[in-house]
């Protein structure tokens, strides 16, 4: 069992190696270090990742696309930690990763603040750190080299435009996710610049569906002239087409639905022509954030922010392209 | 309802005022109604109700379908608060039912089949009745304190439901079980079926037999009911059993329209709902007597508030204001110090001019 492993690992290395100094090759100016605070050249990266917790199917797609992606083979150890949506835990498992001395830490922090402490602990020790998805709110400074995730307001945008081209005198009912969290504010604001003076109403429907259709029942007796349902996720969009159903209208035709998510459900009703426009919000990055680990280490120069590309789709989409979706 | 008051100017009358005006559910009676009605107004057809389908149509419709729920929590909560207890847990157990039900049509080679949506709704409550034995044995057997009890699986009992759908939203198509749901019984919808088949059977479970007065006679005072010949200990663990079963129940109700077991939201806060609507309907917490039939305003009243926010079109950040200034309101008018003032009205004032309006 040993022999095959260890051989394993130094064939992967050796991959490792040879990624390193492509790399090496294209950067300019980033490769004079990159031999000495690295270490990344014999071993493997060791990267600490802790994710924040399982509580949807879109955190569950992005933990299985970081491990499938930070894998022995492409040249990484990971120890994956998951914070099971407690702050407690995560500042343990980052703690855990200083003992360890990773060479970086990545992770998607639970809420914003009350970082200071252990960003700076993690700071004092030397190990980068890459914040994955969210972002954090804390005086430390330069608490992370890089950031990656998606970008909430370029969703919420990119939905407004097609409504401006595809629906331009629809009147548009925006159901929104559980206000206050950065994917709500995020959509709306950037789905507002767009086609803001379009929105006759807005409520709230917590990003589930049960909500989503109790919001939409109200709102087609408080809207009757509402043509078109903006809504923040998937869940919700599927709430409404029970709503709207029964209500005796063709949801997709009647009213019109624009969600943003892209999980299998959602482009299930996007197939169905119920829902008419998707914009993804890619949670399958963990190639892009492999990418982004390796320069790190690497010491080269990262951007401040990577943003995932977010595909968008309508209603051309096969079934076989939903049945492909592994989320 | 024994009335002590010194004056009676109005005769008949006048004690049909104070009876009114005595009743614990005037106010929120009085809040439905109006809340109605101003929907209505703002929103002309709020009130209609018409067949589609051949089913009935309309917000009052959905209204009664979205008092379900917390109609059947609260029905178990109620039971258990005359008994001096409280039952945190009833959100999480909506949850675990509804994932073992869905998980398991999940895994089922049928699950369409009579049989299979027959032993998923089994499973379902089940685990609810399971969950609420387990609440029982902590308060009635092992004597901790409810609040502290029942908070156990409040907290575990999520971290169950994500075992059980091993953290996914588990979703499967099976239009017999997602009927219980959003289907209809000869035109009315399901869960009002369902519900007002439970609240039937309850009522009479507590009121046809002497089980009612047990429940109140420990909420009262335990140990001499116990003395008395009351069997605490078991009639308690029975309460318990009663609202985790229901509990469970209501969680497939409200899962199946959407048939997603989504175990982080299923139920969330849903058990301060369900004491809500059970001071609304006028049951003190601190047990003894209690009124089941408050329970079906309490529950009216509050999808009433939730829904009057978009009907309004209040941005939905108003909406815990909004039903705050409501029930603070319910409350106010509820309570017994303005009882008490309506009670011995001022001589002259407004003891003889009030008669009158009721008796017109």
């Amino acid at each position: 069992m040993s022999r095959p492993a260890s051989l394993r690992t130094r064939l992967a290395a050796l991959v490792g190696v040879g990624a390193v100094l492509a790399l090496g090759a294209c950067s300019s100016s980033g490769g004079a270090d990159a031999g000495s605070d690295g270490g990344s050249g014999g071993d493997l990266i060791r990267v600490g990742f802790s994710q924040l917790g399982a509580e949807s199917g879109w955190r569950t797609a992005n933990t299985e696309s970081v491990k499938a992606s930070l894998t022995e083979e492409n040249g990484f150890d990971l120890n994956f930690v998951d914070a099971q949506q407690k702050q407690e835990n995560q500042i343990k498992a980052l703690r855990d990763f200083v003992a360890q001395d990773v060479d970086v830490i990545a992770f998607s922090p639970v809420i914003e603040t009350g970082w200071d402490e252990v960003l700076q602990e993690i700071k004092d020790s030397g190990i980068p750190v890459v914040l994955v998805d969210r972002t954090v709110d804390t005086s430390v400074e330069d608490p992370f080299v890089t950031w990656i995730g998606a970008d909430f307001e370029q969703e919420g945008r990119t939905a407004g435009e097609w409504v401006a081209e595809n629906a331009p005198d629809a009147k548009v009912f925006e159901l929104q996710g559980t206000l206050g969290s950065g994917a709500q504010v995020d959509r709306e604001k950037g789905f507002n610049d767009v086609v803001g003076d379009q929105v006759i109403g807005k409520a709230s429907g917590n990003f589930t569906r049960a909500e989503g259709r109790t919001a939409v029942e109200a709102a087609l007796q408080a809207y009757p002239e509402m043509n078109l349902i903006f809504t923040h996720n998937d869940d919700m969009g599927l709430g409404a087409i029970e709503a709207i159903e029964a209500a005796g209208k063709v949801p997709g035709e009647d009213i019109q639905i624009v969600s943003v998510d892209g999980v299998r459900d959602g482009l299930q009703a996007l197939v169905d022509k119920k829902f008419n426009f998707v914009v993804e919000c890619n949670p399958v990055f963990g190639d892009q954030l492999a990418e982004l680990i390796r320069k790190v280490v690497d010491g080269e120069d990262v951007p401040e922010t990577t943003v995932v590309e977010d595909k968008s789709f309508d209603q051309t989409i096969t079934q076989a392209d939903v049945d492909a979706r592994p989320y | 309802m024994t009335t002590s008051a010194t004056h009676s100017p109005g005769g008949r009358a006048g004690s049909l005022w104070r009876e009114v005006t005595q009743h614990g559910l005037l106010w929120p009676s009085v809040a439905l109604v109006v809340l109605l009605l101003a929907c209505g107004v703002k929103s002309p057809g709020f009130l209609d109700v018409t067949l589609r389908d051949d089913h009935l149509y309309g917000q009052l419709v959905d209204l009664l379908r979205n008092s379900a729920t917390p109609l059947l929590l609260a029905l178990g909560m109620c039971l258990v608060i005359a008994t001096g207890g409280i039952d945190l847990s009833v959100g999480a157990v909506m949850a675990m039912s509804l994932a073992v039900s869905l998980t398991y049509l999940d895994g089922a080679a049928d699950p369409s089949s009579p049989v299979t949506v027959a032993t998923a709704l089994a499973l379902g409550l089940g685990l609810g009745a399971v969950a609420g034995a387990f609440n029982g044995f902590m308060v009635a057997a092992l004597g901790i304190q409810p609040f502290i009890a029942t908070m156990i699986l409040m907290v575990a009992g999520r971290g169950i439901a994500m075992l059980i759908t091993e953290g996914q939203i588990t979703t499967v198509t099976s239009p017999p079980f997602k009927s219980l749901g959003s289907g209809f019984v000869l035109g009315i919808p399901t869960p009002v079926v369902i519900a007002v088949a439970v609240f039937v059977l309850v009522t009479l479970a507590v009121r046809r037999t002497a089980l009612g007065m047990f429940l109140e006679s420990i909420g009262i005072n335990r140990e001499a009911s116990r003395l008395a010949g009351v069997k605490a200990r078991s009639t308690t663990w029975t309460v318990y059993v009663i609202a985790g079963l229901l509990a469970g129940l209501a969680g497939i109700v409200y899962g199946a329209p959407t048939m997603a077991a989504d175990a982080n939201n299923i139920g969330l806060l849903k058990e301060l709902d369900a004491i809500m609507v059970v001071v609304l309907g006028g049951t003190r917490l601190d047990g003894g007597r209690f009124h089941l039939g408050g329970l079906v305003v309490g529950a009216l009243l509050l999808s009433a508030l939730e829904r009057a926010v978009i009907i309004f079109e209040l941005p939905s950040q108003t909406t815990p204001l909004f039903k705050a200034v409501v029930l603070i309101a319910v409350c106010v008018a509820a309570s017994p110090y303005l009882r008490g003032r309506l009670r011995t009205p001022r001589p002259g004032a407004r003891g003889a001019q009030r008669p009158v309006e009721v008796a017109a």
